[in-house]
């Protein structure tokens, strides 16, 4: 089979479209492009009626119930309307907030945020496979403490966190916990009852879905979880988030939700011996190869490996058919090399020459054989090219080096 | 992020990679840079004691594209050039040669700081062999 380029296999970023979600989009855009809103003529139940039925079945895939969905404009909106939407509302109960160091910046941020208005967080560490101990976590929590966010599994290293315990600790103590299950769900099971999960936020790119959409679940029973809104306006989403609801978004993100939950068992294990394949194919091939994080606790389409002694960025042009990406400070904006992996432990030397690979529903074997092969040969001709891998080689000890650190280096 | 052509040519194709004996009384070593931030050049020249003219240059590179054009780029310029004549060389050649935009600047002058590194390793070496050998006997 001919294999079209460039390959795509970047699917942490975002994700294609599903053709079947786009088919079912397609109708809520012209002649189903009434307003959910309105109550009094045809048009305006046709799209209610659609957005209900997403509801219905985002809810099925974490196992929530329809109304506990409250659509968004992605998980960013979700995770800010959680956090702060927690805090204000909690702000009697408590001002303390409990997160981890490896989060997306949509929760950090927010977490910083909140600290500026006399709000104090925990950030809690994560060890070497990028997981929290939840000694730690149980030792942050103090009568103050009204909320604990975690992310379900992490958009780098795939690592998943201990997700049920964290859950199970949170309702011991009465604290709220919110996850960022972006990445997880639709990938692997969600389910918000049996891991105790009072806020989750989704997002619809990431699961073959259109973007501009997201949702947040919110637990309305055992506890139920008040949300001070974020905007304001018409009081849709049960008050907690106005604003006209984008239906052909909701009706893909709908349908997207239900694809995934369908074919996840089978997709599941399909992804993870693909991923295993171009793991054991590099590994086999490459030396001075390293895996970041979890190997175990991990998402099955997931696989993020350090090349020592090549860069991410060069690695990354020599295979400029393939979209994969990097966690070099070059290829950054800010120039600073992954605080992922950095928080894991790994020195800022490997954190410039790993590799994410994020495998995703359309890749197909011969791709992932492709992709290997690729970087195999540009990995190997680019060591004949690193001062660093000879001087490896003939036993130098790299940590022990004066480097001149010269000014032009920017750090 | 898109590559000038002329990095392009220089990724795919690098001048003069490679490593010349470091213990070679004319062969000067300049290494900089440092892993942790994603950049270490090494360029090497051998000059000729006489003439003062590089008559050799290599370079291997850890980096980012752009890093290793300006190395591959660097070797080019000095070869054939004397010592004086590629002091002369600036960063600001390399960023006009190879179209670097302002981020990738960084990689010329570090390029620039191994040309004048490799330069001035030649040197000490030189001095400090010149002694040993006014403590030749004369004929």
């Amino acid at each position: 089979m001919a294999i079209k380029l460039p390959i795509y296999m970047d699917n942490h970023a975002t994700t294609p479209v599903d053709p079947r979600v786009v088919e079912t989009m397609l109708p809520y855009f012209q002649e189903k492009f009434g307003n959910a809103a309105s109550r009094n003529h045809s048009f305006g139940w046709t799209a209610e009626e659609a957005v209900e039925n997403a509801r219905a079945q985002i809810a099925r895939l974490i196992n929530a119930t329809p109304k506990e969905i409250i659509f968004t404009s992605g998980a960013t909106e979700s995770n800010n309307l959680a956090i702060k939407g927690a805090a204000e509302m909690y702000r009697e109960k408590g001002n303390h907030i409990i997160t981890q160091v490896t989060e997306h910046k949509a929760v950090l941020d927010t977490c910083k945020r909140l600290e500026k208005y006399g709000y104090e967080v925990t950030y809690l560490p994560v060890s070497k496979d990028g997981r929290i101990d939840l000694d730690d976590l149980r030792r942050a929590i103090t009568p103050k403490t009204i909320l604990i966010t975690t992310m379900y599994a992490n958009n780098e290293i795939g690592v998943v966190q201990p997700i049920q315990e964290i859950g199970k600790i949170a309702k011991e103590k009465g604290v709220l916990f919110h996850t960022d299950g972006v990445q997880a769900a639709g990938k692997i099971p969600v389910d918000v009852q049996k891991d105790n999960i009072d806020m989750v936020s989704l997002s619809a790119h990431k699961i073959y879905g259109p973007k501009g959409c997201g949702a947040l679940y919110v637990r309305r029973r055992n506890p139920r979880v008040q949300l001070s809104a974020q905007i304001d306006g018409g009081g849709h989403e049960r008050g907690m988030r106005s604003g006209t609801l984008n239906v052909p978004g909701i009706v893909g993100f709908g349908k997207a939700a239900e694809l995934c939950q369908n074919e996840m068992a089978e997709e599941s294990a399909r992804l993870r011996a693909l991923r295993d394949r171009l793991k054991d194919a590099i590994f086999a091939k490459l030396d001075e190869v390293y895996i970041n994080g979890s190997m175990t606790h991990r998402l099955p389409h997931n696989i993020n490996i350090s090349f020592a002694f090549v860069e991410g960025e060069s690695l990354l042009m020599g295979i400029n058919d393939v979209a994969v990406s990097s966690g070099s400070a070059c290829t950054s904006a800010t120039l600073e090399p992954s605080y992922v992996l950095k928080a894991l432990g790994v020195g800022e030397d490997l954190a410039h020459t790993s590799i994410r690979f994020g495998l995703g529903r359309f890749n197909t074997q011969e791709e992932v054989d492709y992709v290997t092969s690729r970087v195999i040969e540009v990995v190997q001709r680019l060591r004949e090219l690193s001062p660093l891998y000879e001087m490896a080689k003939e036993g130098v000890d790299l940590s022990k080096m004066n480097w001149s650190a010269s000014a032009s280096t920017e750090h | 992020m898109a590559y000038s052509d002329k990095v392009v040519d220089h990724y795919q194709n690098p001048r003069n990679v490679g490593t010349l004996p470091k213990d070679d009384p004319n062969v000067g070593t300049g290494l900089v840079g440092a892993p942790e931030c994603g950049d270490v050049m090494r360029l090497q020249m051998k000059i000729n004691p006489e003439t003062q003219v590089i008559e050799e240059a290599k370079f291997k590179t850890f980096g980012c594209g752009s890093a290793i054009a300006s190395s591959s780029l660097a070797t080019e310029w000095v070869k054939g050039k004397t010592v004086q004549e590629a002091l002369a060389i600036s960063n600001t050649d390399i960023v006009r040669e190879l179209s670097l935009p302002p981020v990738k600047i960084h990689c010329s002058v570090l390029a620039e700081d191994a040309i004048k590194a490799a330069i001035s390793d030649w040197k000490k070496k030189k001095e400090a062999s010149t002694p040993a050998a006014s403590a030749q006997p004369a004929d």
